[in-house]
C-alpha cells in the first residue's frame, strides 16, 4: 500500500480547518439534492406522481363503458367534469389527492431526510466533515422542500398535459362558479398549487420535526401522517366549534375558493397563516433541537 | 346546485310555521325563570366541556406519547450508550440497581417540566370549558296584563321575559329595547338576540305577542287597538321600572327592535307612540295587502295576484299555534321542522294543551286564534284569489304605509334580498315614506330574508354592528351619528370550507332606492308566442317554495317553466359584466281572447354553459285588463320586475319568461290561451340565436333596463387577515435575520485562539466529563494527549466509555465538562478543527443504495473541499475492495462496510485519524495489513487514535495506550512501557505446594496470593533462569514459564476475568 503523499503537509487556517475547508461550502444544496436523488424511494415517489394522472386517465376510459350511475351524486358530476379539458383534468388529479397522498409524499421527503440519516448511520459523519448542524439542517429542509414542490407540479404538470392532449384545451369549469376562460384558469391553477404548497407546509413541518427527534425514518412520515389524519378527524367534529380553526387541516381545503368568482381569499388567507404559524413553530423546534441534542445514532 | 340547498337555518320566526310546535324553533337552551348561567361552547350540545378539552388535549398528549416512543434510548433502557455484546449480558446484579435507580431518571427534569406543563394545559383547558360564563345580565320572566282594545279596556296577559343588566339601577337608569318576534314565534325565538342587546348594556323586554304560545288574546295582525296598544302598555310598564331611563314621566327611553311581524310592530309602534325613540325593523312589510296581493305594473291589490303559498302559511300557522292547538311535543321531527327542531325544550314551555287531538280546544277550528275579522278577510280572498276593498282596507289598518308620515323615531330598515314575501320594493316604500318627514333614515340589504334565512357570517355580522350603532347613538346616546349610507351584499358563491354562502358587501354614500343611479339597457328579442293558461292553474311553474328548506334541494330538479305555459325572449351574450341593484324593468304586450290575462314575467341570468338561473326565485306577478284578442293591437305595458341584486357575467344572456301559472300565486281556473309579446318591434341585429329559428314570425323586441348602484366593496376581517399575513411573514423575516445576526456575531466573538503549548498537538483531552440527561455517567475523568506521529489505543472493556469519548471528539455530543484541543483549537461540536480529523465512530455509516466508490464521493462532496485533496485512490487501495466498489453497499458484508469506513477515514488524508474498534469485522490478514497501514500513516508527523476491547490489538498496533475502565483512566503511557514485562512470571508446575516451599526460600521472590494450579511469582529482579534451576533442582517439573505483562496485568486486575457489569457505575 502506498502512502506517498503522506508528508505533504496541509496548510490549515486560522480557524483551524483543513485547507479547503470552508463551513459555507459543505453539503451544498446541490449535493444534498443529488443524494436525495440516487434514492430509490425519491424516484418512486416522483414516478408515481406522473403515473397519478395516468392512471386515472386510464381509469376514466373504463367509465364508459359502465352504465352505473358510479354511485350518483358529486362524485359522478365530479368525473363528468374531470374529462372536460386539461385544466378539468388537472383540477381533478389534484383534488383527489390533495386530502392524503399529497400530504403522504410531503410527510416522506420532510420527515425522511434526517432520520434515515441517523438510521444508516451516516449522519455523525456528515457532522464529523464538519457540516454545521444548523447548515445540516438548513439544506435538508431546502431539499425536501424542493423534492416536495417538485412532486406537486410533477402531478399537476402531468396531469394538465396528459389531460389536454386526450381532453383538449377547454375553460375551467366547476360546481361553484361559472366556467373559466382557459387562461385565467390556468393562473387559478397555479393558484391551487401554490395554496396547496403552502398548507403542506405543516406537514413539513411536523414531519421534519420528528424526523430529527426520532432516527427511525418510518415513524417520522408515519408519525406525521398520523397526526395529520388525526387533526382531519377532528376537523370533522363541528362540537369543537372555533377550536376546529386551529387545526393545521382546517383551511386544507380552502383552495375551493379559487375555483369561485370572485375568487374568495379570506379562508386563504386564514390557511396561509395557519400553516406559516405551524411550520415556523415545527421548524423552530426542529433546528433548536437538532443543534443542541446529543446526536447518538 | 343551487345555492339555497345549503341554507338550512332559517332565523326569522315564520319558519316554524311549518312545524306544528310552537316552541322557539332555534335555540338550544329554553330557559323558564330567573336565568341560569349559561356555558361556554356549543349551545344544546352537552356536555361542552368535552369538545373543549379534547380539542387541546388528544393532539398534545399524543404528540407526547409518540415523542417518547420513538425517542431512541426509549426501548433500551437508561443506558443508551451500550455498544458492543458484551455489555448487554447484564447481570441480576447490574439489573437491580437500574431497577433501584428508574425512578430517579424517569424524573428527570425535563420530564417534570413536560409533565406539569401538560398537566396544567390539561386543566385550563378543563376548567376553561366547565366554568360557567358570567352573564352580565339577570333574565325574569313575568306575566304582563294589558289593558287594549280599541276603549283600552279589554285585558291580555302578556308572556314576557326581561333581561336587566347588572350595571343598571335607578341611579345608573339604562335605555330599553322592546324586542318583538316574527309570526309564529315566542318570545323565546329572540332570546339570543336580547342576551347580546343586554350584553351591549340595554334593558330588554321580549314578549310573546298576542294570538301566540302563552299570551293570551287573539290576532289582529299588528292592529293598531291590539297588538300596537299592547307594545305601548309595555313601554308605560318600562316607564315604571327605576332601571329604565326616561325622558320624561312615563316616557322611557325605548327602541323597538324586530322582524317580519315584530319589524312591522315596530314601525306602527313608532307611528302610534312617539315615546319610540329609534326603531330597527327588519324584513317587513311596507303594505301587507300589496305584500299579498303584488301587482307589478302598479296597480291596487284589489287587483292583485293572491300570494296564495305564503298567505296559507301565514293563516295555517295562527290557526294552529296556541293552547289546544294541534301542537304535539313528540312531532317535532316532521319533515318541516329541520334539525333545530329536534332540540328538546323546557317540559315548563310546553303548552298545557300538548298532546290533545285536533279539534279537541274550543273556539273556531276555521279560524284558530286568528280575530274573526281577519279570519274572514282571509277566506274571503283565499277563496277567490282576489281581494275585495274590505280586505285590502283590513291589510292597509295593518300596515305602516298609510302612518308613515307619523314616524319621528330614527329608522334603521333591514331588508332581504332573499325575500319572496316581502320584496325589497317593501323597505324602499317604508324608507321613502319615513324620509319624506325629515326622519333619519338608514337602509340595508342584505342576502337573506324569508327565504334566504339570516344570510351568510359577513351579513349577520353587518347587520348586528349597523343595529349596536344605530341603537347606541340615539338611545344611548353614544357614538358619532350613523351615516345615511346604504350598504347591501351579493352572493359571491359557496364557502369552499363549509358549503355556506358567503356574501360581498358594499357600501355608497346614499340610498338610491330600487331603481339605482344609473341605468344599463339591454335589448331582448323574440317573436309573439303562444302561451296556455293551464285549468285551475294546475300544473305550474314552481319559482319558489315559500321556506322549502331542505326541500329547496329538489327545486333546481323540478323549477323551471312548463313548455306551453311560457314564452322566452333572449338577450345576446352580454360583453361585459352587470352589477343589478335594484328593480328592472320591461315592456310587453299580451293579448287575450277574454280580454284579461295573469301573467309572471321573470328575469333569468342564462349562462351560456350552465343552468338559467331566476335570481331568489322572484317574479313579477301582472294582471292585464282590457287586451285585445290580437297582439298587433296590444299596446305595451311597464312590468317592474323585483328588486334584485345580482351580478350578470359578461357571455351570459338576460331571458325575459312570460308564464301563466305560478305555484306560489293564485291564477284563473279558466283555460285561455294568451299571446305575448315584448314591448315594441325587434330593433335591427338584435336576434338571438334561438329564437331567429323560429323564422316566419316577426320579432318584437324591448330593452330590460337594469338599475345599477355604483358601491364601494365593504371592507371585512379578510383585509385584517391578510395584514396579519403580512405581518406574520415580516416578523418571520425579521426573527431569521436577528437570528443570523446574533449567531454571527457569537461566531465571531468564539474563541479561535489557539492554545500555543498545544499547537502542535494533535489531541488533547482534559478532564472530560459526560453526563447523559437520565443522569447516567459515561465519562467520568479522562486526560490524555495524542502527539504527532503516535498511533494511541484507548483500551477499555465494552461500555468503559470509549465510544461516549470518540462521540465527544466528533462533536456529536456535548461533553458535560472538560475540554478537547485539536492542534490547540478548542473542539466543540462543529468546530472548523474536526475537519483535520478522520473518523470511523460506532460503525460504518453509508447510503445503503449507493456503490461503496458513489459513498466515497458522496461523503467528500459534503465536505466542500477540492477534489485533489481527496486522495481517492490512495483511499481505495486501503480498503482493498477491487471491483466490489462498485457494488451497492447493501450486498457488503460487515468487513467490507468496515474497510470502506476506514478509507472514507482516510479521505484527505487528515493529520488525526480517529477509529473505533476498526479491526471489527476484519479477518485476520486484513487486521495485519491494517495494523501496518496505521503504523505507516503515524508516521510522518500524523496520529491515530485507535480504541479497541482487544488488548492484542492495541498491544501490535499501538505505540501509546490509554485504559479506560469504568469512565476513568486506569492506565497511560507507551505500551512498551505498560506491555513491557512485568516482575511477576506464572509458572506452571507439577508440584505447586513444593514449589511454593522453594520459592519462600528464594529472598525477595514473593508468591501472589489468589491463583490455583499455577503459581504467580514476582521474581523481583531474580533472573527467571535462576528461579526455574531452583525448582528444577528442588526436583520440581517446571512445565512452562510464562512472563506477565503489566499491562495485562492492569487490565485483568481492573477488569476482572470478564466485563461483566462494566457498563454500570
Amino acid at each position: 500500500m502506498a502512502m506517498t503523499d503522506l508528508r505533504r503537509e496541509t496548510a490549515p487556517d486560522a480557524a483551524g480547518g483543513a485547507r479547503g475547508y470552508r463551513p459555507r461550502a459543505t453539503l451544498s444544496v446541490g449535493t444534498e439534492w443529488r443524494r436525495q436523488a440516487s434514492r430509490r424511494r425519491t424516484r418512486f415517489a416522483l414516478g408515481f406522481m406522473v403515473l397519478l394522472p395516468l392512471i386515472i386517465l386510464v381509469a376514466f376510459q373504463f367509465d364508459r363503458a359502465g352504465d352505473d350511475d358510479n354511485g350518483g351524486g358529486e362524485f359522478a358530476s365530479l368525473i363528468e367534469m374531470a374529462t372536460s379539458g386539461g385544466l378539468n383534468f388537472a383540477l381533478f388529479s389534484i383534488f383527489v389527492s390533495a386530502s392524503f397522498l399529497l400530504v403522504v409524499v410531503v410527510a416522506l421527503f420532510c420527515g425522511d431526510t434526517v432520520a434515515s440519516e441517523a438510521s444508516w448511520g451516516s449522519l455523525r459523519y456528515l457532522l464529523a466533515v464538519p457540516v454545521p448542524r444548523a447548515r445540516l439542517l438548513a439544506v435538508k429542509l431546502v431539499v425536501a422542500l424542493g423534492y416536495s414542490l417538485l412532486a406537486l407540479l410533477l402531478l399537476a404538470g402531468t396531469a394538465l398535459l396528459v389531460g389536454t392532449l386526450r381532453y383538449g384545451w377547454s375553460p375551467l369549469r366547476s360546481t361553484v362558479a361559472a366556467q373559466i376562460p382557459p387562461g385565467e384558469g390556468l393562473l387559478r391553477l397555479l393558484g391551487i398549487l401554490g395554496y396547496l404548497a403552502v398548507v403542506l407546509l405543516a406537514v413539513a413541518g411536523l414531519a421534519f420535526l420528528l424526523s430529527v427527534t426520532t432516527d427511525a425514518a418510518l415513524g417520522a412520515v408515519g408519525g406525521a401522517v398520523l397526526l395529520w389524519i388525526l387533526s382531519s378527524i377532528l376537523d370533522q367534529i363541528t362540537a369543537l366549534g372555533a377550536l376546529r380553526g386551529l387545526l393545521p387541516t382546517h383551511y386544507a381545503s380552502a383552495w375551493l375558493g379559487l375555483l369561485s368568482t370572485p375568487v374568495q381569499t379570506d379562508d386563504i388567507v386564514k390557511g396561509a397563516i395557519s400553516a406559516t404559524c405551524y411550520a415556523t413553530v415545527f421548524w423552530s423546534l426542529a433546528f433548536w433541537r437538532f443543534t443542541r441534542k446529543d446526536v447518538t445514532s | 346546485m343551487s345555492y339555497r340547498e345549503s341554507i338550512s337555518g332559517i332565523g326569522w320566526d315564520e319558519r316554524d310555521l311549518r312545524s306544528d310546535d310552537p316552541r322557539p324553533p332555534d335555540r338550544g337552551q329554553v330557559v323558564a325563570g330567573p336565568a341560569r348561567p349559561g356555558h361556554r361552547g356549543q349551545s344544546g350540545l352537552s356536555p361542552p366541556s368535552a369538545s373543549g378539552s379534547y380539542g387541546v388535549l388528544m393532539p398534545s398528549l399524543l404528540l407526547a406519547r409518540l415523542r417518547r416512543a420513538l425517542r431512541p434510548g426509549a426501548g433500551r433502557g437508561p443506558d443508551g450508550v451500550r455498544t458492543g455484546s458484551g455489555a448487554s449480558a447484564g447481570s441480576d446484579g447490574a439489573r437491580s440497581v437500574a431497577r433501584a435507580g428508574r425512578w430517579r431518571r424517569r424524573l428527570t427534569r425535563r420530564r417534570v417540566i413536560a409533565g406539569s406543563t401538560a398537566l396544567g394545559l390539561a386543566a385550563a383547558a378543563v376548567g376553561w370549558a366547565v366554568w360557567p360564563e358570567r352573564t352580565s345580565w339577570s333574565a325574569t320572566d313575568a306575566v304582563i296584563t294589558v289593558h287594549s282594545g280599541p276603549d283600552g279596556t279589554e285585558p291580555v296577559q302578556l308572556d314576557t321575559t326581561f333581561f336587566l343588566p347588572h350595571a343598571a339601577s335607578a341611579a345608573h337608569p339604562v335605555p330599553a329595547v322592546l324586542l318583538a318576534h316574527g309570526f309564529g314565534g315566542t318570545k323565546q325565538s329572540v332570546r339570543a338576540d336580547a342576551e347580546d342587546l343586554a350584553d351591549l348594556g340595554y334593558a330588554v323586554l321580549t314578549y310573546t305577542a298576542r294570538g301566540f304560545g302563552r299570551s293570551g288574546g287573539q290576532i289582529h295582525l299588528d292592529h293598531p287597538d291590539y297588538e300596537v296598544r299592547d307594545a305601548s302598555r309595555l313601554l308605560d310598564w318600562l316607564a315604571q321600572r327605576p332601571e329604565i331611563r326616561t325622558d320624561a314621566s312615563g316616557d322611557p327611553r325605548v327602541g323597538v327592535v324586530g322582524g317580519s311581524y315584530g319589524g312591522g310592530l315596530a314601525l306602527l309602534l313608532a307611528a302610534h307612540d312617539h315615546r319610540v325613540d329609534a326603531i330597527v325593523p327588519m324584513v317587513t312589510w311596507h303594505d301587507l295587502a300589496r305584500s299579498f296581493l303584488p301587482e307589478s305594473t302598479g296597480r291596487d291589490p284589489v287587483d292583485g295576484v293572491f300570494k296564495k303559498g305564503w298567505a296559507g302559511l301565514f293563516f295555517g300557522s295562527g290557526g294552529m299555534t296556541g293552547p289546544g292547538g294541534l301542537t304535539a311535543p313528540g312531532d317535532a321531527t316532521g319533515p318541516g321542522s329541520g334539525p333545530d327542531g329536534t332540540e328538546a325544550g323546557d317540559p315548563a314551555e310546553r303548552e298545557p294543551g300538548a298532546g290533545t287531538p285536533p279539534g279537541a280546544a274550543g273556539g273556531d277550528p276555521a279560524c284558530g286564534r286568528f280575530a274573526a275579522d281577519v279570519c274572514a278577510a282571509y277566506l274571503r280572498i283565499a277563496t277567490s284569489g282576489r281581494a275585495d276593498a274590505d280586505a285590502v282596507a283590513l291589510l292597509r289598518r295593518s300596515s305602516p304605509a298609510g302612518v308613515l308620515d307619523r314616524i319621528t323615531a330614527p329608522t334603521l330598515l333591514i331588508q332581504g334580498e332573499a325575500d319572496t314575501l316581502f320584496p325589497l320594493s317593501e323597505a324602499d316604500a317604508n324608507a321613502r315614506g319615513i324620509a319624506a318627514n325629515g326622519t333619519p333614515v338608514r337602509v340595508a340589504w342584505f342576502t337573506g330574508g324569508h327565504d334566504g334565512g339570516n344570510g351568510p357570517q359577513s351579513d349577520q355580522d353587518r347587520i348586528r354592528y349597523l343595529t349596536a350603532q344605530w341603537l347606541d347613538h340615539y338611545l344611548k346616546g353614544t357614538g358619532p351619528a350613523p351615516s345615511t349610507s346604504f350598504t347591501w351584499s351579493r352572493i359571491a358563491g359557496f364557502d369552499a370550507l363549509d358549503r355556506g354562502l358567503i356574501a360581498s358587501g358594499f357600501t355608497t354614500t346614499a340610498y338610491p332606492g330600487i331603481t339605482g343611479t344609473s341605468r344599463v339597457r339591454v335589448p331582448v328579442a323574440g317573436p309573439a308566442q303562444r302561451i296556455a293558461n293551464p285549468p285551475d292553474g294546475n300544473p305550474a311553474a314552481i319559482s319558489a317554495l315559500p321556506f322549502a328548506g331542505d326541500l329547496s334541494a329538489l327545486l333546481d330538479r323540478v323549477t323551471g317553466d312548463l313548455p306551453g305555459q311560457h314564452a322566452r325572449f333572449e338577450s345576446a351574450p352580454l360583453t361585459e359584466a352587470v352589477d343589478v341593484v335594484g328593480a328592472p324593468t320591461v315592456r310587453i304586450r299580451a293579448a287575450s281572447p277574454t280580454g284579461e290575462a295573469v301573467l309572471f314575467v321573470k328575469l333569468y341570468d342564462v349562462d351560456p354553459d350552465g343552468p338559467a338561473t331566476l335570481a331568489n326565485g322572484l317574479v313579477a306577478p301582472v294582471r292585464l285588463t282590457g287586451l285585445p284578442a290580437d297582439i298587433t293591437a296590444a299596446r305595451p305595458v311597464g312590468v317592474t320586475l323585483p328588486a334584485i341584486v345580482r351580478r350578470i357575467e359578461a357571455g351570459h344572456r338576460l331571458r325575459i319568461v312570460v308564464a301563466t301559472a305560478d305555484q306560489a300565486y293564485a291564477t284563473p281556473a279558466e283555460p285561455v290561451t294568451y299571446t305575448v309579446a315584448l314591448g315594441d318591434s325587434a330593433p335591427a341585429g338584435a336576434a338571438p340565436g334561438n329564437s331567429a329559428a323560429a323564422a316566419p314570425a316577426p320579432l318584437t323586441g324591448a330593452e330590460v333596463s337594469l338599475p345599477t348602484v355604483a358601491g364601494e366593496p365593504i371592507a371585512t376581517s379578510a383585509a385584517v387577515w391578510r395584514w396579519v399575513l403580512v405581518g406574520l411573514l415580516a416578523a418571520i423575516v425579521l426573527g431569521l435575520v436577528v437570528l443570523v445576526a446574533v449567531l454571527r456575531r457569537r461566531h465571531r466573538r468564539q474563541d479561535t485562539s489557539v492554545v500555543a503549548e498545544y499547537a502542535d498537538t494533535p489531541l488533547v483531552v482534559r478532564d472530560l466529563r459526560k453526563e447523559y440527561a437520565d443522569g447516567f455517567v459515561a465519562v467520568s475523568r479522562i486526560g490524555f494527549e495524542v502527539r504527532r506521529g503516535q498511533v494511541v489505543g484507548l483500551l477499555g472493556p465494552n461500555g468503559a466509555g470509549k465510544t461516549t469519548t470518540l462521540r465527544v471528539l466528533m462533536g456529536l455530543t456535548r461533553p458535560t465538562a472538560g475540554e478537547i484541543y485539536v492542534f490547540g483549537h478548542r473542539l466543540t461540536p462543529g468546530s472548523p478543527v474536526l475537519s483535520r480529523i478522520g473518523a470511523l465512530v460506532e460503525g460504518p455509516g453509508f447510503l445503503p443504495h449507493l456503490s461503496g466508490l458513489e459513498n466515497l464521493r458522496a461523503y467528500w462532496r459534503a465536505t466542500g473541499r477540492p477534489w485533489e485533496d481527496a486522495h481517492l485512490d490512495e483511499a481505495l487501495e486501503i480498503a482493498g475492495l477491487g471491483d466490489s466498489v462498485h457494488r451497492k453497499i447493501r450486498t457488503y458484508s460487515h468487513g467490507m462496510r468496515q474497510r470502506l469506513a476506514i478509507a472514507q477515514a482516510m479521505l484527505g488524508l487528515p493529520e488525526l485519524l480517529v477509529l473505533d474498534e476498526p479491526t471489527d469485522g476484519l479477518d485476520p490478514p486484513q487486521i495485519a495489513e491494517m495494523r501496518r497501514v496505521l503504523r505507516r500513516y503515524a508516521t510522518d508527523g500524523r496520529a491515530v487514535l485507535v480504541s479497541s476491547h482487544l488488548l492484542a490489538e492495541v498491544e501490535q498496533t499501538c505505540t501509546h495506550a490509554v485504559v479506560v475502565h469504568k469512565g476513568q483512566i486506569v492506565a497511560a503511557g507507551a505500551v512498551e512501557e505498560i506491555v513491557g514485562e512485568s516482575p511477576s512470571t506464572q509458572f506452571d508446575v507439577s508440584d505447586p505446594e513444593a514449589a511454593r516451599a522453594v520459592l519462600d526460600r528464594l529472598s525477595g521472590v514473593r508468591v501472589l496470593p489468589g491463583t490455583n494450579g499455577a503459581l504467580v511469582v514476582d521474581t523481583n529482579g531474580t533472573a527467571r533462569s535462576e528461579v526455574v534451576a531452583e525448582l528444577v533442582r528442588a526436583g520440581i517439573a517446571v512445565d512452562r514459564v510464562v512472563p506477565r505483562r503489566r499491562l495485562e496485568d492492569a487490565f485483568l486486575a481492573l477488569v476482572g476475568e470478564n466485563s461483566r457489569g462494566s457498563g454500570d457505575r
